[in-house]
């Protein structure tokens, strides 16, 4: 007869085998589907570019060096390389604006929804989901059909004689920005929903009753209780929005290149893999710079509510 | 209670309220008027969905009602929203803003007043003075007890010095003993800082023990405003004798009205002195109120017969029910002492004598 503390060690084993079987499945998927390929990526990052696309089996920092700098071909000087930097600057600011203004547009969405009765508060959520239920690439090509020159805005706006000649807005970083905001404007009003639905309406009340005007309750009390909301909503838009790549593609037209398109070009047609692959590792970082941002805030708003 | 010939500092006329519209809609006050007296503490009193909480959502600005005049010393603030009314409340919930401390949360009124900083500081240390909670000045609402959120918003609500301060079921979050600590800092705090307190409860002890006057609602009515003695002593409704304490209800013929007094006639053919309402007609089948401690148990005859069905024991007083001749129950309040029991036994045949002062007529 075992004893009792025998008993519970054994159980107490069996609880730790049990979960590591558990957790088996997730722990490989995460090896083979995301540390293995990333892996892959930082070793090319630092390899030789192949002729014809993909590399060749020799050290060189290269890659890393062209992600900020280019050598001068005929006296092997180096110099800042403008076009990288203007597209690292374009994915950042587009991606900044994108956020900014998904939150000028979601943020009043979202209180107007959270303020329904609840019924009618689903119907509304759902409404806003709908167009997670189309393909991004047709989507964005239908954004294409209303700015483009023969468009649905330059028709009606000419039909109407406000304007003489199409406004040229296709392949613009203004048309990018269109798009994104398009897109990614759900995944801002969610998470600040999400948040102004917890939020106790009576603490708005209460500010009414202490003297706070409309404009008062929304910046004393309103906002700093949904800014957990409004930090996710940010980083879920800033995210995807500096790796995308679909958008400037279609609406951007080729010259204006964000972060992804220039991916794709070194692995494409620009045939140089460990370029590409420390420009995808740079990407990276910027995303977790972002995320640690992220989670020093959020860390913080939860301390303020004790 | 004396009658001090005070201004009124609310007065609400032919209010009414609705809720929805078409079929479905609700008249959550139907024509309700009541005077409330500056620097009076007035309770509204009634079961949940009386009402009593939307007129105090009327008051402080919450909602507009559908019809009628809500005058603040005279002046019409029906239309205002409430962060244009000198009236504050207290939360049921406290509704204490959790990213803010205790102090930020009592200097806030203040601040949307545009009170200069100093001021503040200086209201917002008296008030943690007054209620006892200048230790936790810097803490988060979120870290400090139940009670001491009730105190925190007790101050934030005072803090600005409203005319009229409202107060909805704020002690019914709290435990017993806690609630009645606060019943006293209540009373203490609305004798110390002179402010007319509107406070809404479905308690009707609390009620009875803190109020100076007590509106008794129900149904989207008032049913009768006055003093705690005369809500329990006199009630003029027979809602209002059973929501308030324990009753016994009598059938009676009720003549000879005069005087405030009339005579009711008992089924059981006893005749008793008993105080009416204001207007009340002569009724073969009235109803009369006996509250169980005005009546006596007697081994011999009294107006009312019957035996006794059960006897508890309640420590201060032993409640003794009588089965009447007539198939009623009454029940009888009697104080314990320390020696003696109650000095019957189930099955007692008993009489039971309804003093002159002891009943009560009320309209159904």
């Amino acid at each position: 007869m075992a004893s009792a503390e025998e008993v519970a060690k054994e159980a107490e084993r069996r609880d730790i085998r049990d979960r590591w079987v558990l957790s088996a499945p997730a722990l490989i998927i995460i090896f083979l589907a995301a540390s293995g390929p990333l892996l892959i990526v930082v070793i090319y990052s630092f390899l030789t570019p192949g002729p014809y696309g993909g590399v060749v089996w020799k050290f060189s920092t290269d890659g890393w060096l062209s992600v900020l700098l280019q050598r001068d071909i005929f006296d092997d000087t180096l110099a800042f390389a403008d076009a990288h930097l203007s597209i690292f600057w374009r994915s950042i600011s587009l991606s900044f604006y994108t956020t900014v203004l998904t939150l000028f547009f979601g943020f009043p969405t979202a209180y107007f929804i959270a303020t329904r009765p609840p019924k009618t508060r689903e119907v509304w959520v759902f409404l806003v989901t709908i167009p997670f239920w189309t393909n991004l690439l047709i989507r964005t090509f239908a954004m294409q059909q209303v700015i483009r020159n023969e468009g649905l805005v330059n028709t009606a706006l000419m039909a109407l004689g406000i304007i003489k000649q199409p406004l040229q807005i296709m392949n613009t970083d203004a048309a990018i920005l269109l798009g994104m905001i398009y897109v990614y404007l759900p995944l801002m009003v969610l998470p600040i929903y999400a948040s102004m639905e917890k939020l106790d309406f009576r603490l708005v009340e209460a500010g009414y009753d202490l003297y706070a005007g409309r404009w008062q309750v929304l910046r004393r009390i309103v906002f700093p209780l949904i800014k957990p909301g409004v930090i996710a909503g940010s980083i879920l838009v800033f995210i995807p929005s500096l790796g995308a790549y679909v958008i400037p593609r279609v609406l951007g037209g080729g010259k204006n290149m964000m972060l992804g398109n220039l991916i794709e070009l070194q692995f494409g047609a620009g045939r140089n893999w460990p370029l590409g692959a420390a420009i995808s590792i740079t990407l990276m970082v910027l995303v977790m710079i972002a995320l640690l941002f992220y989670v020093r805030n959020a860390s913080r708003s939860e301390g303020a509510h004790g | 209670m004396p009658d001090k010939p005070d201004r009124n500092a609310i007065e609400v006329v032919n209010v009414r309220k609705i809720f929805g519209s078409g079929e479905g809609q609700v008249a959550a006050l139907d024509t309700v008027s009541v005077s409330i007296r500056e620097n009076e503490f007035f309770t509204l009193l009634g079961p949940s969905g009386c009402g009593k909480t939307t007129l105090l959502r009327l008051i402080a600005g919450f909602d507009f009602p559908t019809a009628g005049e809500i005058l603040l010393y005279g002046q019409d603030i029906a239309p205002l929203p409430p962060f244009k009314r000198p009236v504050n409340t207290v939360f049921q919930s406290y509704a204490l803003f959790p990213h803010m401390t205790v102090a930020d949360n009592i200097g806030f009124g203040l601040e949307m007043l545009g009170k200069p900083k100093a001021e503040i500081k200086a209201r917002v240390a008296e008030m943690l003075k007054l209620v006892k909670m200048e230790a936790l000045a810097g803490r988060r609402t979120g870290q400090i007890s139940g009670g001491q959120q009730q105190r925190v918003a007790l101050a934030r609500a005072l803090a600005p010095q409203p005319k009229v301060l409202l107060l909805d079921e704020p002690l019914s979050a709290l435990d017993f003993k806690l609630r009645k600590d606060m019943q006293i800092e209540l009373k203490r705090l609305q004798h110390e800082t002179g402010i007319t307190f509107i406070f809404v409860t479905h308690d009707q002890e609390e009620a009875l023990t803190m109020s100076d006057r007590i509106a008794v609602m129900s149904a989207g009515k008032i049913l009768q405003v006055g003093s705690p003695w005369d809500i329990y002593d006199k009630p003029a409704e027979r809602f209002v004798a059973d929501f308030i304490g324990e009753t016994n209800f009598l059938t009676a013929a009720v003549s000879n009205i005069g005087n405030g007094k009339a005579r009711a006639t008992l089924k059981s053919g006893a005749t008793i002195e008993a105080t009416v309402a204001e207007g009340f007609q002569p009724k073969d089948n009235a109803t009369v109120v006996v509250r169980p401690e005005h009546a006596k148990l007697t081994k011999d005859k009294g107006e009312l017969s019957g035996t006794v069905d059960n006897i508890v024991y309640f420590g201060t007083d032993t409640h003794i029910y009588v089965r009447l001749d007539s198939g009623e129950v009454f029940t009888v309040r009697q104080q314990n002492t320390r020696s003696a029991g109650c000095g019957f036994e189930r099955g007692d045949k008993v009489g039971i004598v309804v003093g002159n002062d002891a009943a009560q007529v009320v309209r159904d």
